[in-house]
């Protein structure tokens, strides 16, 4: 073909179409050479110093010894390192001395936040706000107490309500006049000296207190100082939804957790601390948490 | 074929080719030593070039102890002279973008590429360098001469010399830009000693490489193949744009001075011809041809022609600042009965008022409230409706503040979590958690508006203020 070339001396290929189209031998320009063989000792770099090639057991490490997993932990580290600090001075104090200082509250406020969403909200919701059949932990509404004290007792070893079934211990009128008193209670009423009657004389009391408030014991100036967990009747929050005749009926008939009974409430709170599920350091912050929910006394 | 068709066919043709003589596109083959003359425009020029010493000497101004413009990016504070600018208050940054956006389009619609001409870091920092590059080298003739010259002791120095400048001024413009961001003094030593961020130095070297890249090699071709700007002013201007122009109907047709030949007896335009305005014309250009892409509107041309001018006695303003309407002999309207000068003015003067608004209303402290959303309420056993907010504090001083939060809403409100005051640290977002409690039969509706007031006391003993509405929310009614 070279031989035939009808444009010798021009740095043609030799390949002519159409008589006089051919193709030329000129140089890419300068800066696009600089940059294809720039970027071809770019990757030769990249390759030695970067893990680059699969081998049949894994790949390349390249020699910065660099990997995606190291990154991460160098990460995690990083943020350890922030929250150093506040972890160390958790530790060393007491729930009730973390409350006292703004600064570490909201540190934990925020810290448990997630603790919270793993272990307590599917039952009581990812603000504390409850669902039916589980307490509330927003409202000032608190069935063994909402000092840290009783909060740490309840998450360290769980709590379990008891009530007994009464639907063969009283008679169905003697339960509606119950359930309709409690009602009463609820809504601000003083109720009926029927209900209050059998109130007292059907033993009650034992549990829900004489005044029916859910305190065994009180204080000269009326504050609570033991419960058993019974239920506080006289305010206008519901242990067991939807609340009103029906519900206190059912669990005036049925009780609290009432082994063979069918139909009973179902009132369980594991425990954290005893199994092990929680460390002392988280529950400490969950208990500053849900003290800071609403409620804390 | 007619003899006049072949004519007319041939006289086509000369003028297709003729055309071609114009389509000279300057890619930057040649570089383009434009001659220097003094005049009133070249004066013009210099004194609107000094506007980029603030550039150089900004950062240097200290305002009450302080640097007085701090682009403090770290921080995510800007300082200027008294004020400091926070993130919150960056709507004021889309205001100035308008201003600066339709001063660009008022300006160029009236008096064409003035910021090409006279102002842009391209246009200045290439005429510094071309001033160096003359002073060493010498006339645009010497520099042809020295630049095919066979490479001898004399020319290394000067060229060793001249490269060294550029790459000097390179730095000290890289140098400038990062002292707006850091303090400026501290910064010299911390440079010098290593001890500067990274950042710093790749930012100056970027710079100093960009600087000496463009304003040494690219110049012109910057503003041909480059620059966006030069492609959109096409589409600012109109025919009552005032431009450097060529007064054709003076000019033409062009012809050399002959020598002896009496003023009255000549038969060419005023232009002699001579090239002076294609010799100092920075892009390479020749004016002549009319409004073009290459023109940046420096008026250096009008100089060089007024001086021939003035030379063979012959009236000035040959080439002047002239709009298109001017030179086809329409009548000129004058600025204020052209709408363009209105609608772009109603702009500009409601910019300029929403950037003074802004920076003369800047609170000390500012307060955000987020409403708890899970739970929205809570039922307490008095039967009263407790909500939970976040308060945010805001403080943009430059002193920790205490203050204190109150509310006040629907009879029988308490806020319960504010007793002590909240400390606002400077120029952070302090959060504070409250409840508020309401009686139940004070709720009106499902949802009751509440303020939020904070309250703090200055060292200087100036009490500060901020407050926000937020919304109660109690059970469905």
């Amino acid at each position: 073909m070279a031989e035939k070339n009808p444009f010798p001396g021009e740095n043609n290929t030799g390949h002519v179409w159409d008589d006089n189209l051919r193709e030329l031998r000129n140089p890419a320009p300068t800066w696009w050479m600089i940059g294809f063989w720039g970027s071809i000792i770019w990757w030769i770099g990249y390759g030695v110093l970067f893990p680059m090639w699969p081998t049949l057991s894994g790949n390349t490490k390249g020699i910065l010894g660099w990997s995606q997993m190291k990154e991460y932990h160098a990460g995690v580290a990083q943020v350890e390192q922030v929250r150093a600090p506040f972890e160390e001075r958790i530790a060393q104090m007491s729930a009730g001395e973390i409350l006292a200082d703004e600064e570490l509250t909201l540190y934990t406020d925020k810290a448990a936040k997630v603790l919270f969403g793993d272990y307590c909200s599917a039952c009581h919701g990812s603000g504390g706000q409850g669902n039916p059949g589980y307490p509330v932990l927003a409202d000032d509404d608190w069935l063994y107490g909402g000092t840290v004290a009783k909060i740490t007792e309840t998450i360290q070893n769980g709590r379990m309500g008891v009530m007994t079934a009464h639907k063969d211990i009283l008679s169905p009128a003697e339960i509606d006049t119950l359930a309709n008193f409690v009602v009463e209670l609820s809504e601000g009423k003083k109720g009926s000296d029927e209900g209050w009657n059998l109130f007292r004389t059907k033993g009650c009391t034992g549990c829900h207190g004489q005044d029916a408030d859910g305190a065994i014991a009180k204080g000269p100036n009326g504050e609570v100082l033991a419960t058993v967990g019974a239920a506080n009747l006289t305010d206008g929050i519901w242990r067991f939804e939807p609340g009103g005749f029906e519900s206190a009926k059912h669990t005036i008939m049925y009780g609290v957790n009432q082994p063979g009974v069918e139909g009973t409430r179902n009132a369980v709170m594991p425990a954290f601390g005893k199994t092990g599920k929680l460390s002392g350091q988280e529950i400490k912050k969950l208990v500053v948490y849900v003290h800071q929910l609403g409620g804390g006394q | 074929m007619s003899e006049s068709e072949g004519e007319r066919k041939s006289q086509a043709i000369e003028e297709l080719y003729a055309e071609t003589d114009y389509w000279d596109v300057n890619t930057g083959g040649e570089t383009i030593h434009a001659k220097r003359l003094s005049g009133k425009w070249r004066t013009i020029k210099w004194i609107s070039a000094a506007v980029w010493l603030i550039f150089f000497l900004g950062p240097y101004l200290r305002w009450e102890g302080h640097q007085a413009v701090l682009w403090d990016i770290a921080a995510r504070q800007f300082h200027i002279f008294g004020v400091t600018v926070l993130p919150q208050d960056f709507w004021m940054l889309s205001l100035v973008l308008l201003f600066f956006a339709i001063l660009l389009a008022v300006v160029t619609a009236l008096v064409g590429r003035i910021w090409c001409g006279f102002f842009c870091f391209q246009t200045v920092w290439t005429d510094v360098y071309t001033w160096i590059e003359e002073k060493l080298e010498g006339q645009p003739a010497a520099r042809r001469k020295l630049d095919k010259a066979p490479l001898d002791t004399r020319k290394v120095v000067i060229k060793t010399t001249k490269h060294l400048l550029w790459l000097l001024i390179g730095f000290l413009t890289g140098f400038s830009f990062v002292a707006w961001f850091a303090d400026a003094p501290s910064l010299w030593a911390s440079f010098f000693a290593g001890a500067a961020h990274a950042v710093v130095y790749v930012t100056v070297a970027l710079f100093a490489v960009g600087t000496y890249a463009l304003a040494g090699y690219l110049r012109e071709q910057v503003c041909f193949w480059l620059c966006p700007y030069a492609r959109i002013q096409a589409v600012m201007v109109d025919k009552a744009t005032e431009l450097p122009t060529y007064d054709y109907h003076r000019g033409e047709p062009r012809g050399r001075i002959k020598r002896g030949q009496r003023e009255e007896d000549r038969t060419s335009g005023d232009c002699v011809d001579c090239r002076q305005c294609v010799a100092v014309c920075p892009t390479g250009i020749d004016i002549r041809h009319g409004q073009q892409e290459g023109c940046i509107t420096c008026a250096l041309c009008i100089d060089a022609c007024d001086q021939v001018m003035e030379k063979v006695g012959r009236a000035k303003g040959l080439i002047r600042y002239a709009s298109l309407d001017e030179l086809g002999g329409e009548k000129t309207k004058p600025l204020y009965k052209r709408g363009r000068v209105w609608v772009y003015s109603t702009i500009l003067l409601l910019a300029v008022s929403g950037i003074v608004y802004g920076l003369s209303s800047l609170d000390a402290i500012e307060l955000k409230v987020l409403h708890e959303r899970a739970p929205l309420f809570v039922v307490l056993k008095d039967g009263s409706i407790q909500n939970k907010y976040i308060l945010k504090v805001l403080n943009k001083m430059t002193e920790d503040i205490q203050v204190r939060v109150s509310a006040s809403g629907p009879e029988g409100l308490t806020l319960i979590g504010a007793e002590d005051a909240i400390i606002a640290r400077n120029g952070s977002v302090s959060p504070a958690m409250v409840f508020v409690r309401i009686p139940r039969k004070q709720l009106t509706a499902e949802q009751m508006p509440i303020r939020f007031y904070v309250e703090g006391t200055r060292s200087s003993g100036e009490i500060v203020r901020a407050e926000r509405e937020s919304v109660f929310i109690g059970p469905r009614r």
